[in-house]
C-alpha cells in the first residue's frame, strides 16, 4: 500500500504538506488516496478521470482546463473536483454559457501553445460549438501545411443517459469520427479513462473525448501500473475485453459492459463471444477488428447511436472489404433505434439496445440462430 | 457620433433629392451613392483637404496632420490627430502599401487567367490598414484575420513569392499549397491566418490573447473582422470573455462598409462597431490614412498593455474590388462611388503627396520605384508560375501532427491505403 502511495508523487508531495499546501485540500486527497489504496485497487470512470487531469496538470503548466461549472461548482458531473482549489483560477476557469465562444477561444490558445481540456457539459452542447471544433481544430494542421497544430482535448459525456429525452441524448461519435485531423476516444472503464485521457492531453493534435455519464460512478479494478502518473495508452488500439471462438460482438463506451454481460449469458448456452472494446473510433483499429473477425467468422456491432451512418456502419464496411471470404454469415448491427430520444421510460427502453439478463434477449436470439445456421 | 449621424441623415436627404444613376434601382444602396466618399465623419470637408504636413526643424522628422477625427467611446482622450514620422517611416509605408496593391493587381490577373482557383478575395483599397497597423506593432504581437487575408500576410512580413506561391496552389506556398488563398499563415512572425468562416476570428483572437496572458508575454493580440462579421453571435461571446478575464485583444474591424453585397445599413440595426459594446471601449480611425491607422494602433497597444482589457478599433475602409473575384462589385454599390474613393481617399496617393510635397524624393525617383516593385511583384508572380506543385504524398501529409502508424485511405479503397512511418 505504500508502495503505491510512494509512486504517486504529486499525491505524496500534497500529502506531505509542502508548498504550504492547504490542510483542507490536502485532507480531501488523503480520503481520495486511500480509495486508491485500497486492498483491491478499485477506482470509479470519475475518479479516473479526476487524477488523470490532475496528474497531466502537475506535470505540465501549459496544461488548463475550462467549461461551464468546471471551477466552483466542482463540475457538473463532479470529474473536475477538487481541481480549482488544487490549481487555481488562472488555470482551472468557469466559462459563462457561451461554447462558441469558448471553444474557439481554446482552439487559439492552443494554437499559441497552450494545453486547453475544453469541457463540454454533454455534447449535445458541442454543436453550438462544432465550427471551431471542426473547422478550426481538425482542419488547422493540415491546411497550413503543417505549421500550426492545435493540442487540445474536447471532453464531455456523449450519448444517452437515463429520462434526459431527446436533445441531451444523442451520440456524436458517428460525425466527429468521420473527420480527418481529428482523433475520437471513446473509454469504457477505468483503465480506458486513465490511460486515454493522459494519452489524449499529452497528444499534439484535437482530441475529442467522448465519456458516457452512467459510467461515471461505476467502479473497476485496476492494476498498480494504471495508478502510475507515468501510465497511458496507445491511440487507435482496441482491446479485446474477452476471448471467445464463435462470434465478434465490437463495441463501444457504455455498450462494452453490455456486451460482456451478454457474452456471460449466451456462454452458458455453449456460445462464445469475443468482445472488443474500441476505444478509439478514429483511429478505428481495422487489424484488431478484422484479425478478430477472421477468428471467429462472425461479426456484430454494438453501439447506443443512430443506425443511419453511424460507426457500425463504418466497421461492418470495413470488415467487408477486408475480410469477406472469412465470413459465415452477413454482418450484423444492433443500433440505437432510429428516433429523437423519447422520454417515457418503456419508450426508451425501446430506443436504446438491452442487455436481458435471465433470457437471452433480442439479440442474443438473432446470435445463436446465426450460430445455429452455420453448425447444420 | 451624433454629428455623423446628422451627417448621414443630411447627406442622403441631399442624395434623395437630386441622384438619378444610370441604371439604377432608385432606391436603397443607390441613393446613397457619394456619401461614402466622404465618411461618416463629422468633420466632411476633412476628406478634401491634402493633409498639411511640415518638418520639424533640425530634427528630420516630419509632422503629419490626421484630418478626420477620431471618434471615441468609453474613452476620456484618444489617439493625437497628429503623427511624427520620418522619411524613412514614409518610404517604407509607400513601398509596403505599392506591394500589396501590385500584388492584388497581378492576383486579379492570375485569377482570371485561371491560375488561382476556387475563391480569390482582394485587399486593393484597404492597404493603409495592413501597413499602418503593422508600423505600430512587432512581430512578437500576434494578427489573426479572416479570408481578405493577402494585404495581412505581407504586411507580417510574407513574401510575394510565397503569397503567390500559396495563391497558385504550389508547393513553396506559406502553407504548402495546401490552404489557398483564404489560409495564408506565417507562425514565425506570429500570423495565424487566414480563416473562411466568417466570425470564428474573434474567439480564436480571444484564444490566443488567452495564452499571451497566461505565458505573460508583452504583448497583444489583433483579431480582425469585417462589417459583415459585426453580426455574428460568438463575436459577442468572444467580447464578454475578453473584458471579463480582461484579455490584451485588440478588436480590429475593417470596415468597408459591405459585407459581400450586403451594404451594412442592409445588415446592421447599427452601422457603426467600435461603440457597440457597453463595456469595452473603442476608436473610429479614417482607414484610408495610414496615420490614422497608426496612432489608433500605438493608443490601443498601450491599452492593453496597461491592463485595461480589450479594445475596439474600427478602421473606416473601403475595398475597389468586389466581394471576391466573382464578384464585379457594381451591382450594389456605384462606380461612381468606386471611382470617387479612387481619387479622393487613395490611402497610397495620400502618402505619395506627402512624399513629394516634403520633397523627400523627386518625382522621378518616386516614379522609379513604382516600376520597380511593379516588375519585383510580377517577377515573383512569375517565378511562382515556374514553381512545381505539392507531390501526390503531400494528400496524406499532415493530417495529424502525431501520425506515426496512422493508416488514410484515397478514393479507391483498394489501390489507396497509406500507411504513415
Amino acid at each position: 500500500m505504500l508502495g503505491a502511495l510512494s509512486r504517486n508523487r504529486p499525491l505524496l508531495a500534497l500529502l506531505r504538506g509542502g508548498n504550504g499546501g492547504d490542510k483542507a485540500a490536502s485532507a480531501a486527497l488523503w480520503a481520495a488516496s486511500k480509495r486508491f489504496m485500497s486492498s483491491d485497487n478499485t477506482i470509479t470512470v470519475r475518479e479516473a478521470l479526476n487524477s488523470a487531469i490532475d496528474e497531466e496538470m502537475s506535470a505540465d503548466n501549459k496544461v488548463f482546463v475550462m467549461g461551464e461549472e468546471v471551477g466552483e461548482y466542482q463540475g457538473a458531473y463532479k470529474v473536475t473536483k477538487g481541481l480549482l482549489q488544487k490549481f487555481g483560477p488562472d488555470r482551472v476557469l468557469d466559462t459563462p454559457i457561451t461554447e462558441a465562444g469558448f471553444t474557439g477561444l481554446g482552439v487559439g490558445a492552443a494554437m499559441y501553445g497552450l494545453k486547453p481540456i475544453v469541457e463540454f457539459m454533454t455534447f449535445n452542447f458541442a454543436m453550438q460549438a462544432i465550427d471551431h471544433l471542426i473547422n478550426s481544430a481538425a482542419k488547422t494542421n493540415y491546411m497550413s501545411g503543417g505549421t500550426i497544430n492545435v493540442p487540445i482535448v474536447f471532453r464531455g459525456p456523449n450519448g444517452a443517459a437515463a429520462g434526459v429525452a431527446a436533445q441531451h441524448s444523442q451520440c456524436f461519435a458517428a460525425w466527429y469520427g468521420q473527420v480527418p485531423g481529428l482523433k475520437v476516444l471513446v473509454p469504457y472503464d477505468a483503465e480506458d479513462a486513465r490511460g486515454l485521457m493522459k494519452a489524449a492531453i499529452r497528444d499534439p493534435d484535437p482530441v475529442v473525448f467522448l465519456e458516457n455519464e452512467l459510467l461515471y460512478g461505476e467502479s473497476f479494478p485496476v492494476s498498480q501500473e494504471v495508478l502510475d502518473p507515468s501510465f497511458t495508452l496507445p491511440i487507435g488500439k482496441a482491446k479485446i475485453m474477452r476471448e471467445g471462438d464463435d462470434l465478434t460482438i465490437v463495441t463501444f463506451s457504455k455498450m462494452v459492459g453490455y456486451a460482456l454481460k451478454a457474452a456471460d449469458e449466451l456462454a452458458k448456452e455453449g456460445i462464445s463471444v469475443e468482445v472488443v472494446n474500441l476505444r478509439s473510433i478514429r483511429p478505428l483499429d481495422r487489424e484488431t477488428i478484422n484479425a478478430s473477425v477472421r477468428k471467429t467468422s462472425r461479426l456484430l456491432t454494438l453501439e447506443e447511436g443512430w443506425p443511419q451512418h453511424g460507426v457500425g456502419a463504418e466497421i461492418c464496411a470495413s470488415v467487408v472489404e477486408e475480410s469477406f471470404y472469412y465470413l459465415d454469415a452477413p454482418v450484423e448491427r444492433i443500433c440505437g433505434a432510429d428516433v429523437p430520444m423519447p422520454y417515457a421510460a418503456n419508450l426508451e427502453r425501446l430506443a436504446v439496445p438491452q442487455v436481458r439478463l435471465g433470457s437471452v434477449g433480442l439479440y442474443g436470439s438473432r446470435v445463436k440462430k446465426r450460430c445455429a445456421d452455420a453448425c447444420m | 457620433m451624433n454629428g455623423s449621424r446628422s451627417m448621414l441623415r443630411l447627406a442622403t436627404a441631399a442624395l434623395r433629392q437630386g441622384s438619378s444613376l444610370p441604371g439604377s434601382a432608385g432606391k436603397g444602396a443607390y441613393c446613397k451613392t457619394e456619401f461614402l466618399v466622404r465618411g461618416y465623419a463629422a468633420d466632411a470637408d476633412a476628406y478634401d483637404k491634402m493633409p498639411d504636413s511640415g518638418k520639424k526643424p533640425d530634427s528630420g522628422e516630419i509632422v503629419v496632420e490626421i484630418p478626420v477625427k477620431f471618434n471615441l467611446h468609453l474613452l476620456e482622450s484618444g489617439p493625437p490627430q497628429e503623427a511624427i514620422t520620418t522619411k524613412e517611416e514614409l518610404m517604407k509605408s509607400y513601398t509596403d502599401m505599392s506591394v500589396i496593391r501590385r500584388a492584388e493587381i497581378s492576383a486579379d490577373m492570375l485569377f482570371k487567367s485561371q491560375m488561382i482557383r476556387g475563391f480569390c478575395h482582394l485587399y486593393d483599397g484597404q492597404e493603409a490598414v495592413a501597413v499602418g497597423m503593422e508600423r505600430a506593432l512587432t512581430f512578437d504581437d500576434s494578427v489573426i484575420t479572416a479570408y481578405r487575408d493577402h494585404g495581412i500576410f505581407l504586411g507580417r512580413g510574407g513574401t510575394a513569392l510565397e503569397l503567390f506561391s500559396e495563391l497558385m496552389g504550389k508547393k513553396t506556398g506559406c502553407a504548402l499549397g495546401k490552404g489557398g488563398s483564404m489560409h495564408l499563415y506565417h507562425r514565425k512572425h506570429n500570423f495565424w491566418g487566414g480563416w473562411g468562416i466568417v466570425g470564428s476570428v474573434p474567439p480564436l483572437g480571444a484564444g490566443l490573447a488567452f495564452a499571451h496572458k497566461y505565458m505573460k508575454k508583452p504583448n497583444v493580440v489583433v483579431a480582425i473582422y469585417g462589417d459583415g462579421a459585426g453580426n455574428q453571435g460568438q463575436l459577442y461571446e468572444a467580447q464578454n470573455l475578453a473584458a471579463l478575464w480582461n484579455l490584451p485583444l485588440i478588436l480590429l474591424i475593417e470596415n468597408n462598409h459591405f459585407g459581400m453585397g450586403t451594404a451594412e445599413w442592409r445588415a446592421s440595426k447599427k452601422v457603426t462597431h467600435y461603440d457597440r459594446v457597453p463595456y469595452i471601449p473603442g476608436i473610429k480611425a479614417d482607414g484610408m490614412d495610414m496615420f490614422s491607422v497608426r496612432e489608433a494602433f500605438k493608443y490601443c497597444k498601450e491599452h492593453c498593455l496597461a491592463g485595461k482589457g480589450p479594445i475596439m478599433l474600427e478602421a473606416d475602409t473601403y475595398r475597389y474590388h468586389g466581394h471576391s473575384m466573382s464578384d464585379p462589385g457594381s451591382t450594389y454599390r456605384s462606380r461612381k462611388e468606386i471611382q470617387g474613393m479612387r481619387q479622393e481617399r487613395d490611402p497610397i496617393e495620400r502618402i505619395r503627396k506627402i512624399i513629394l510635397t516634403e520633397e523627400l524624393v523627386t518625382k522621378e525617383e518616386l516614379k522609379d520605384l513604382d516600376k520597380k516593385i511593379r516588375a519585383e511583384v510580377e517577377d515573383a508572380a512569375a517565378k511562382a508560375r515556374e514553381e512545381p506543385f505539392p507531390s501526390d504524398d503531400e494528400l496524406f501529409a499532415n493530417i495529424y501532427k502525431a501520425d506515426s502508424g496512422l493508416v488514410a485511405y484515397g478514393c479507391d479503397r483498394r489501390k489507396t491505403k497509406v500507411e504513415m512511418p
